[in-house]
């Protein structure tokens, strides 16, 4: 007889409770898998997002045992205790309905934080060359590779302490641009990121770069902006 | 952007203080070790501006530094607006400026 993993699931918006489930369990199940079979075969009225199920979109991630992180590449077998699992909604973001978060909050972050490019020539200028190996491209060449999953803004201690704070994703984001040299818009970008609730309120204790499912460090992302905005403030450029 | 200016004025109070503690730790381990009795002890800051200048920079730099993190403290983990942080690391920092230059001038005067 096929092992069966006890799951329970938030269902509901934040007023809500979570209701038991018993799934078959199989081999190289992902929590995905898991919320998927509830879904078609349980109760169809489940709601959640994904949409690449290989780790690229950054849409699935929810709160597994306690933990944010993306369910289409977490195996069951590496987080479930004794056969349970228990699958709730982002935290620090509101929830919607069951597993699904208004992600609002999180991207108009990325908006206030100047997290978009501004160019700084026409399509009639010669495309500037950027070297792979030059000092800016390293520095932001981990930071690129964010698939905008949330789960480090979950996983955030100061997010959830001070609603005004961007956090690791819109303040990783905003680093990438720092460091892009065909970007115009350095100044106000600058003025973005070290105002209230900026990267100088990060407290460096890293649970995004814990927890980040690309091993992506935001952490070190923040503390690079925060030496540029100290250097920019001792030549005078921003105050 | 206030931000960055408490930032860069606790990073720099944090800097003067790392140096200052350490001649702190010294000077209270060898007052103990050598036995002064604190008779001896205000003999040597009496009229010292050495001494008086250098707890002097060192309170201000703790009232700044301190008040700039209660600031914070007080802003994430209480019910505190912005504006009331505000006031209240204001009044942290003068209390601790009275006491910490009461205390200064007492061992030098
Ligand atoms: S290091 Fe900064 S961004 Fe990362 S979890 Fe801590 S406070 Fe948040
Ligand atoms: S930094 Fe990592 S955890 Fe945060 S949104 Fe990007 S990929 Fe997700
Ligand atoms: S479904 Fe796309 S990252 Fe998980």
């Amino acid at each position: 007889m096929t092992n069966m993993l006890s799951v329970k699931i938030w269902r509901g918006g934040s007023e809500g409770a979570f209701t038991a489930y018993s799934v078959p369990s199989q081999d190289s199940q992902t929590v995905l898998d898991v919320v998927t079979w509830v879904q078609r075969n349980a109760d169809p009225a489940l709601t959640y997002r994904f949409a690449c199920r290989v780790g690229m979109c950054g849409s699935c991630a929810m709160t597994v045992n306690g933990v944010p992180r993306w369910t289409c590449r977490t195996h069951v077998s590496k987080v479930a205790k004794d056969g349970a699992l228990t699958i709730a909604p982002l935290t620090n973001l509101p929830v919607i309905k069951d597993l699904a978060c208004d992600m609002e909050a999180f991207f108009d972050k990325w908006q206030r934080a100047d997290g978009r490019f501004v160019p700084s020539k026409s399509r009639h200028d010669a495309i500037p060359a950027i070297r792979p190996d030059g000092s800016k491209r390293v520095a932001a060449d981990e930071a690129i590779e964010c698939i905008n999953c949330a789960v480090c803004y979950a996983a955030c201690d100061t997010v959830t302490w001070n609603v005004d704070y961007l956090g690791p994703a819109a303040l990783n984001r905003a680093w990438t641009l720092v460091n892009d040299e065909r970007d115009a818009g350095q100044k106000s970008r600058l003025e973005a990121v070290t105002a209230d609730g900026g990267c100088l309120s990060c407290h460096s204790h890293q649970t995004c770069h814990e927890l980040c499912p690309n091993q992506l460090n935001p952490t070190r992302s923040i503390a690079g902006l925060k030496r540029t905005a100290a250097s920019a403030w001792w030549k005078g450029d921003v105050r | 952007m206030t931000a960055l200016r408490l930032y860069v004025a606790q990073r720099l109070t944090a800097a003067l203080m790392v140096p200052m503690i350490a001649v702190h730790l010294v000077t209270i381990i060898y007052a103990i070790n050598a036995g002064l009795s604190a008779e001896e002890i205000l003999s040597r800051t009496r009229g010292s501006v050495g001494w008086g200048g250098f707890y002097a920079l060192f309170v201000i730099c703790a009232a700044i530094h301190g008040s700039i993190g209660i600031r914070t403290v007080l802003q994430e983990w209480t019910l505190v607006r912005a504006r009331g942080a505000d006031v209240l690391s204001v009044v942290f920092c003068v209390t601790l400026l009275i006491l910490g230059m009461r205390a200064v001038v007492a061992v030098v005067s």
